[in-house]
């Protein structure tokens, strides 16, 4: 090939990058704003007072009067969502009312305590779903596979805060098993001293043990109900996927050349079936990400769910708004995590 | 056969053995909590600030009271006085214009910094111009933000004096200052942490009087310090070394946000935590009957009602304002639904208070209901709504006053809402029937007095919004006897007002209230001395200890 028609090649390969680039920028905008929006006017469309949460119900009128005054609710609509949209592109995310602490900082402390649930969450499902998954589809039809299909079903149709408070009663009140009541036993309050949010990260990062073993005894349950919530869903998918290829040709064509079932199952049907697979483990990662609040509630967990949830009880946009933006944020970065995991999965999407 | 298939997953085998045999022989990190740290269990989520200048709701009260000292305290012994805190004394002008408070000398701050009674000054300055939600309870002496700093002043360092614009009750007066919002500041310590604001039309200063930093921080003289806080999760409070009464006998207490009455139950049995606070009846019998667990039970100054707007022609009759009151189960709510957590009460002074009566002339009658409701003209009965908060016992309650209506033909509908939504409704006037309940703003009978009873202005736009108002209720009358009381000198003579206005509105007022709260607690064996106080501001922890 001519130098020329190598530089032109390229130069239109880069061409299409940053076209492909472009556009990803402009759906990631898009998406962001399309949810402030959303989230914006059904704020402001509830039928709750937002000056209620800022100054109770006993305040004078004049005092209630200036309050909203003083959080912009006189304005019209639009030009509230305007204003706020302008605070954001400059870093301030406003103050949340109920805990007197900017935006930020309160999703800094609340939402690296979702995400360490979520991710033992995930991982617990997805590393005993998976295998649960693969034995249904290779004994389907027998008794295993239904008994696989029992435990994903109950996983599924119980209600988690029932599941939350039996679990409870049985691993904590009786068995002492578990640790219980939040992320951390009280007297290691003033010892253990977080970095990133993430204790268990941060535990080992300072070779705290006996701080971290006691963190693992407190997020073992939430997180093991959460697993089995996910492992109701992820099961269940790969039983799904492992049976479309396990109907493949080249199953067969493998057991003619003489590879061992084991082979079979987890190098060549589980490698093809993991690539939507890998789809489903992370919305399922996202799923928990979002804060599953009943969880949260009852274990004391302070995550962002409940974080969300009680400033939406009381009419606190900042804090739901900021909330939202981070949760949109981990949904869409996880998104493209999964497209570029699939091109890497997958060669055959690799070719363009 | 078998034996290779178990051979291929020895490992697994091996590894899930270890792991089962370490989660049960590993060193429990204890089901005890420390011996000098009192662990309870709350919802905190109402805490929005620590300022006693601006808090005002029930678990601020509870901190500031354990964190900041007044002038006066209610004395426990017998609710309807007072007794001396940082005052040691006090007298009031012939007038009845001018109180004069001489402050205990040698007293300190947390800081170390005396207490004098420039700090009192300057805490009912701030309070005032500040004009938050309890400011009203100086203001309402005729304070405001121009004239707070001649009336309540520091006339030298160990005198204060405050003057108010009427020769008020010296009993209401005084009952007020014991109000959180009349809590002493350290004002060298709150000093350092003003922050420039900038005027408006409605706040005139230049400045936050360190309320930006006090919401989050301290600058007491109480028995305790408020040493941490993080909203919804936890609160930690520490022994005040330079306390000036004497020490408190645990180190640290700490408040744990579990909202969750079965969560609290399990990990107060288990013994991860040493008082559960929001226990509800079910969990509170069961945890009554183990041998290390006790429960304790105090009144408080909170009603529960509902109300009837007036704004809806049937609520507005008489007979059937009266026919309502006869169709609710009162002795199945108190014997089942508020076990343990409320008592029947019918009057709307809570018990215990200056001027409260015991009367409870009402009990569930369907037949005079009935009665009442055909002179009305409504034989058939009516369809009607009622805003319930979807939190227990309310709902239940609801459900309860849904069957016994009725059977007298009163159709009723429950709306189910979140508290603030209800609320919301609430105060815009838009309900027909609302179910809630009202705590006293202060340890005085005018609180409960003004709100149940007073309506200086119906229309839509006025200044004071009380119950009554909120039912669009207006009783001149009643209004004019209630302020009347507030100026009436004599304590007996006080009383008796109060008397007659509670019989009034058990008559034709449209409140039907139904119990009083009392706040349970379960809490552990080895703790002593817990005891909960007849206000939220006097659930006192400096005596509590463990053994």
């Amino acid at each position: 090939m001519t130098p020329m028609a190598t530089a032109r090649r390229s130069g239109i390969a880069a061409a299409g990058f940053s076209a492909r680039l472009a556009g990803f920028l402009v759906a990631v905008t898009t998406t962001y704003l399309g949810l402030l929006a959303v989230t914006f006017f059904i704020g402001r469309v509830i039928p709750i007072d937002p000056v209620l949460a800022v100054l109770g119900d006993r305040a004078p009128a004049s005092a209630i009067a200036r309050v909203r005054i003083e959080m912009g609710l006189d304005l019209p609509l639009w030009q509230q969502f305007s204003i706020y949209v302008q605070k954001v592109l400059s870093g301030d995310f406003g103050t949340s009312v109920l805990t007197t602490h900017p935006v930020l900082e309160d999703i800094a402390r609340v939402f690296p305590a979702t995400i360490e649930l979520a991710t033992v969450g995930t991982a617990v499902g997805a590393l005993i779903g998976v295998p649960l998954g693969v034995l249904a589809a290779v004994r389907r039809g027998s008794i295993v596979d239904q008994i696989v299909r029992v435990i994903g079903l109950v996983g599924y149709s119980m209600p988690i805060f029932w599941m939350a408070l039996l679990a409870l009663v049985v691993f904590y009140a009786r068995l002492h098993w578990v640790a219980f009541p939040g992320r951390l036993d009280v007297v290691y309050e003033y010892t253990f001293t977080p970095i990133s949010g993430l204790f268990l990260l941060d535990a080992i990062w300072q070779r705290q043990w006996e701080v971290l073993w006691d963190l693992v005894r407190h997020i073992i349950l939430p997180a093991s109900l959460l697993g089995y919530l996910s492992l109701a869903y992820i099961s269940r998918m790969t039983r799904g996927f492992m049976l479309n290829e396990l109907r493949q040709e080249y199953i067969v064509a493998a057991r003619a050349k003489g590879l061992s079932d084991a082979r079979i199952i987890w190098a060549h049907a589980l490698r093809n079936a993991a690539v939507p697979l890998v789809t489903v483990i992370a919305l399922s990662y996202a799923n928990l990400l979002e804060g599953s609040v009943l969880t949260e509630t009852i274990f004391s967990w302070p995550g962002i769910g409940s974080y969300i949830t009680n400033s939406l009880q009381n009419a606190d946009m900042n804090a739901v708004l900021g909330g939202t933006i981070a949760i949109g944020t981990v949904f869409i970065a996880l998104n493209l995590l999964s497209d570029l995991l699939y091109r890497f999965l997958d060669p055959r999407t690799k070719a363009r | 056969m078998i034996a290779n298939r178990i051979a291929r997953h020895r490992r697994g085998l091996a590894a899930t053995a270890i792991l089962a045999a370490l989660l049960t022989t590993a060193p429990c990190s204890f089901a005890a909590t420390p011996a000098d740290t009192l662990v309870i269990a709350w919802a905190i989520d109402d805490i929005i600030s620590l300022d006693p200048g601006e808090a005002f709701e029930i678990t601020t009260g509870e901190i500031t009271g354990n964190t900041y000292s007044r002038l006066i305290a209610l004395d426990l012994d017998d609710t309807s006085k007072v007794k001396p805190d940082i005052a040691a004394s006090w007298t009031v002008s012939d007038d009845g214009l001018t109180y004069t408070f001489k402050i205990k000398s040698d007293l300190k701050f947390a800081s170390g910094n005396a207490i004098t009674a420039e700090d009192v000054a300057f805490s009912f300055e701030r309070a005032v111009k500040l004009n938050k939600s309890p400011a009203f309870i100086l203001q309402q002496f005729g304070l405001d933000g121009d004239n707070v700093a001649e009336k309540a002043k520091a006339t030298d360092s160990t005198t204060f004096q405050f003057v108010v614009d009427k020769p008020y009750a010296p009993s209401f007066v005084l009952n007020c200052l014991t109000a959180t919002v009349a809590s002493v500041v350290d004002k060298k310590v709150v000093m350092e942490h003003v922050a420039k604001a900038a005027p408006t039309a409605e706040y005139k200063f230049d400045n936050d009087f360190g309320n930006g930093w006090l919401k989050t921080r301290y600058a007491g003289s109480g028995p305790f310090t408020a040493r941490d806080w993080r909203a919804n999760e936890i609160l930690v409070m520490e022994r005040n070394p330079n306390y000036f009464g004497e020490k408190a006998k645990l180190a640290r207490v700490i408040y744990r946000h579990m909202p969750e009455s079965g969560a609290e139950r399990l990990a107060l049995e288990t013994g991860d935590i040493d008082v559960a606070r929001k226990l509800q009846p079910s969990d509170l019998v069961s945890v009554a009957s183990k041998a290390d667990i006790k429960t304790t039970a105090t009144p408080k100054g909170t009603v529960y009602y509902f109300s009837l707007n007036q704004k809806n022609p049937n609520l507005a009759k008489p007979e059937v304002r009266e026919a309502i009151k006869y169709l609710v189960d009162y002795d199945a709510i108190g014997a089942t639904l508020i076990k343990g957590i409320g008592e029947i009460h019918q009057s709307f002074l809570p018990s215990g208070m200056l001027g409260s009566i015991d009367a409870e002339p009402y009990k569930l009658d369907v037949a005079k209901a009935k009665e009442l409701l055909a002179k009305a003209g409504l034989k058939d009965g009516f369809s009607v709504t009622m805003d319930v908060r979807s939190v227990q016992p309310v709902t239940s309650i609801a459900e309860n006053i849904q069957q016994t209506f009725g059977q007298a033909g009163i159709k009723l509908e429950l709306i189910p809402g979140d508290g603030k939504q209800t609320l919301t409704k609430y105060r815009a006037r838009n309900h027909d029937i609302y179910i809630g309940e009202w705590g006293t703003d202060y340890w005085d009978p005018h609180s409960n007095a003004e709100t149940f009873a007073t309506n200086v202005d119906n229309s839509d736009n006025t200044k004071s919004k009380t119950l009554s108002w909120r039912n669009t209720w207006d009783r001149p009358a009643l209004t004019k006897e209630a302020q009347a009381a507030l100026l009436e000198r004599d304590t007996t003579k006080r009383k008796e007002i109060y008397e007659g206005l509670q019989k009034k509105v058990l008559e034709e007022g449209p409140f039907v209230v139904m119990y009083q709260q009392v706040e349970a607690a379960g809490y552990r064996a080895n703790v002593q001395g817990y005891k909960l106080g007849p206000t939220f501001d006097s659930n006192y922890l400096d005596t509590v200890s463990k053994k």
